[in-house]
C-alpha cells in the first residue's frame, strides 16, 4: 500500500476538519477522491502530502509517517495544486528547468527529460513561449508533467482539469491514465462526475469523513444509481449519518486491468 | 432586453483577440447561457456588458439603453457577479450585504424579499466572516449581494466553477425561481450540462460563437452518426477504437466512449476490428448527442 491512514484527523480549534479516516491506496491505482465544498479534501490532502501536521491519528504515505518524516514525503511525491502553479512569468522551457532542479536532477538528466517532456505534450515549438501566455488546458498538462519529471511513485491532483475545455480535459486525463502504466500511483480530486468514472476507486467525503469508498461500478451498485454524478447527489443524505467505518481492509479490486496494451 | 451587435475586443496591442464579431439577442424572461472554457472570452464579454470594458468594435444595448453612454443608468439595473469571489473576505455575510445595499442607495429591509429565497438559507450563519465560506455558501452570498438592489438584469460570469455538484444543482434551482420571478439572466459556465438548463445558449470557443440555439435545436441540428462504446479495460479500448480507419473522432464519456464513425464506416465493422485486436463483449450502440458532444465535435481537430 502506498498510502495508508488509521483514524486520521486534523482540528482547526473547535472546528473538525478531517475527522477520523482510514482508508488505503494501492501502487499503481488512480484513486479518486470526491466530495462537496468544505468536506476536507483539501485539508486530508495536504496533510497526506507533508504540507500539514495530523491532530491525532496515523498515516504513512511513500513509506513515511506523514508526522514524523513530511520532508521525505515531500521529496518522493509529485504535487500539482487546483491554482496553477507554474511560473507565468518564464518561458515553458524555464519552468521545466527550474522545477527539475528543485527536484534534483543532474544537468545531463534534465536536459533529456525536458526534451522527452516537450515531445510528448506537442510542445517543442512553444519552448520559449511566457507560460502565462499559453490557453489553461496546456498549462495545466504542462504543471502534470513538470509534477511527474522526477519519476515519483505517487502523484496529487487536486482539481487540475477545473475550467479546462472538453477535449483538453480529455487529453489531461490520457496523460494520467499513460502515467499510472507506467506504474505511478495517481490520487485525484474533481468535481466532474464523469472523470469519476475513469478512477479504478472513488472515495466520498462528507463532513470530514469518509462516507463511502468503492470502485464506481460498486457505487452505483449500493446507491441503485446510473452514473456517479447520482452517486455523488444521493450520498450526502444517506451518508451523512455513517459511523466511522474503516476502509482500509477493502482492497483495490481491478487496477491491473489498463495496463495491458492493444496489441 | 440585451442586445449585443458585431462586438470585438483585442488586448496587448492587437495580438490576443478575446472576442470576434459577437452578436446575441436576449429576450426578456431568458435565461441564456454562454457555455465555454476558459479563455473562450465570456469574462470580456460580461465586463464589456458590465460597462467595465469598452469594446474595440460593435456596440451593445440592455434594455434599450447604451453600455456607453448610458453606463450610469445600466449600472443600476444590472446586478453582476464576477468570477472571481469579489466580496469582502473580512466582512461578516450581512456586513457584505448592507455594504451592497448601501452602494446602490437602499437597505436590506427593503429588498428583503427578492434576496429571501437565497439569503434564508445562509442567514443561519450571518455573522461569519465571508472568507470562512464554504464554495457554495460564498457562491450564494455573492448572488445575495447581486440581488439586493433589485435589478432587472442578472449577469452571472461562472457561478458554479469549482463547486461540487450537489451545491451546483442547488444554484440552478435558484436561477430557475429567480427567472420565474422575471429576471432576465445570462450566465457563463465551463460545466457542459449546464447547458441543458438554459433556454438558449451560445457555444464559445477562443473568442468566437461556435453555434447559437436552443440546446434541442443545436442538437437537432447535428445529425452525424454517434455510437457509445464500451467493454472491457477501457483505456486500451479507447487506443484501439481510434487505430480503427473508418473513425473520426473517440473520447472518453464517463463509463463510455463516445465515437463519431467516418461517411459509411459501419459500426459492425468496429466491433470486428475490436475483436481482432482482442477485445471480446464490446457493446456498440447509436446514442443521442448531447451539447457536450457536439462542442468537441465543433473544435477542430
Amino acid at each position: 500500500m502506498i498510502i495508508t491512514t488509521e483514524n486520521l484527523t486534523k482540528k482547526f480549534g473547535q472546528f473538525t476538519a478531517v475527522d477520523q479516516i482510514s482508508f488505503s491506496v494501492a501502487e499503481g491505482e488512480i484513486f479518486g477522491f470526491l466530495g462537496a465544498n468544505g468536506a476536507g479534501k483539501t485539508t486530508a490532502m495536504r496533510m497526506l502530502s507533508g504540507l500539514l501536521a495530523p491532530t491525532s491519528g496515523r498515516a504513512k504515505v511513500v513509506g513515511f509517517d506523514v508526522a514524523t518524516q513530511p520532508e521525505d514525503i515531500k521529496r518522493s511525491i509529485g504535487y500539482m495544486s487546483q491554482r496553477f502553479s507554474l511560473y507565468e512569468d518564464l518561458t515553458v522551457l524555464e519552468n521545466i528547468r527550474l522545477f527539475g532542479s528543485i527536484y534534483g536532477l543532474k544537468k545531463v538528466e534534465l536536459s533529456q527529460k525536458a526534451t522527452a517532456l516537450l515531445e510528448q505534450l506537442q510542445f517543442t515549438e512553444q519552448r520559449n513561449t511566457l507560460v502565462g501566455a499559453l490557453p489553461l488546458g496546456w498549462k495545466q498538462k504542462l504543471s502534470f508533467s513538470v509534477a511527474m519529471m522526477h519519476e515519483p511513485r505517487l502523484v496529487f491532483l487536486d482539481e487540475p482539469t477545473g475550467g479546462v475545455d472538453p477535449i483538453t480535459r480529455r487529453q489531461f486525463w490520457e496523460l494520467i491514465y499513460a502515467a499510472a502504466g507506467r506504474g505511478a500511483t495517481v490520487f485525484v480530486t474533481t468535481h466532474y462526475m464523469d472523470e469519476a468514472e475513469y478512477c479504478d476507486r472513488v472515495s466520498i467525503m462528507v463532513d470530514g469523513r469518509i462516507a463511502a469508498l468503492d470502485t464506481p461500478a460498486a457505487l452505483k451498485v449500493q446507491f441503485e444509481a446510473r452514473d456517479m454524478d447520482e452517486v455523488f447527489c444521493a450520498s450526502p443524505p444517506l451518508l451523512k449519518s455513517v459511523p466511522h467505518e474503516d476502509f482500509s481492509r477493502i482492497p483495490a479490486k481491478r487496477i491491473l486491468a489498463r495496463h495491458t496494451r492493444p496489441t | 432586453m440585451i442586445s449585443i451587435q458585431n462586438i470585438s475586443k483585442s488586448f496587448n496591442k492587437d495580438s490576443v483577440t478575446a472576442l470576434r464579431n459577437i452578436n446575441i439577442e436576449v429576450e426578456r424572461g431568458e435565461l441564456f447561457g454562454l457555455i465555454g472554457p476558459d479563455g473562450a472570452g465570456k469574462t470580456t464579454l460580461f465586463r464589456i456588458l458590465a460597462t467595465l470594458l469598452l469594446a474595440d468594435e460593435g456596440r451593445a444595448e440592455i434594455g434599450g439603453r447604451d453600455v456607453v453612454r448610458d453606463y450610469k443608468a445600466i449600472r443600476r439595473t444590472i446586478g453582476y457577479m464576477p468570477g472571481r469571489f469579489a466580496l469582502y473576505q473580512d466582512l461578516s455575510i450581512w456586513e457584505n450585504l448592507q455594504f451592497y445595499a448601501s452602494v446602490f442607495g437602499t437597505t436590506v429591509a427593503e429588498n428583503y424579499e427578492r434576496i429571501k429565497p437565497i439569503y434564508s438559507q445562509i442567514e443561519p450563519f450571518k455573522d461569519r466572516r465571508a472568507g470562512q465560506l464554504s464554495g457554495g455558501m460564498k457562491q450564494k452570498l455573492a448572488l445575495s449581494c447581486a440581488l439586493v438592489h433589485k435589478p432587472d438584469i442578472l449577469l452571472l460570469d461562472e457561478p458554479t466553477t469549482g463547486v461540487d455538484p450537489v451545491s451546483r444543482k442547488e444554484f440552478w434551482d435558484i436561477l430557475q425561481l429567480l427567472r420565474g420571478q422575471g429576471l432576465t439572466i445570462i450566465v457563463s459556465t465551463p460545466y457542459m450540462d449546464e447547458a441543458r438548463l438554459c433556454d438558449r445558449i451560445a457555444l464559445l470557443q477562443k473568442g468566437q460563437i461556435l453555434e447559437q440555439n436552443t440546446p434541442d435545436g443545436i442538437v437537432s441540428g447535428h445529425s452525424e452518426p454517434l455510437f457509445s462504446v464500451r467493454g472491457p479495460n477501457m483505456f486500451a479500448l479507447l487506443q484501439a477504437v481510434r487505430l480503427w480507419p473508418g473513425t473520426y473522432s473517440c473520447f472518453a464519456f464517463g463509463d463510455s466512449h463516445h465515437a463519431y464513425l467516418r461517411p459509411g464506416a459501419k459500426p459492425a465493422d468496429l466491433k470486428d476490428f475490436l475483436h481482432q485486436k482482442g477485445f471480446e463483449n464490446v457493446a456498440v450502440e447509436a446514442i443521442q448527442p448531447d451539447i457536450e458532444d457536439i462542442f468537441m465535435h465543433l473544435l477542430p481537430a
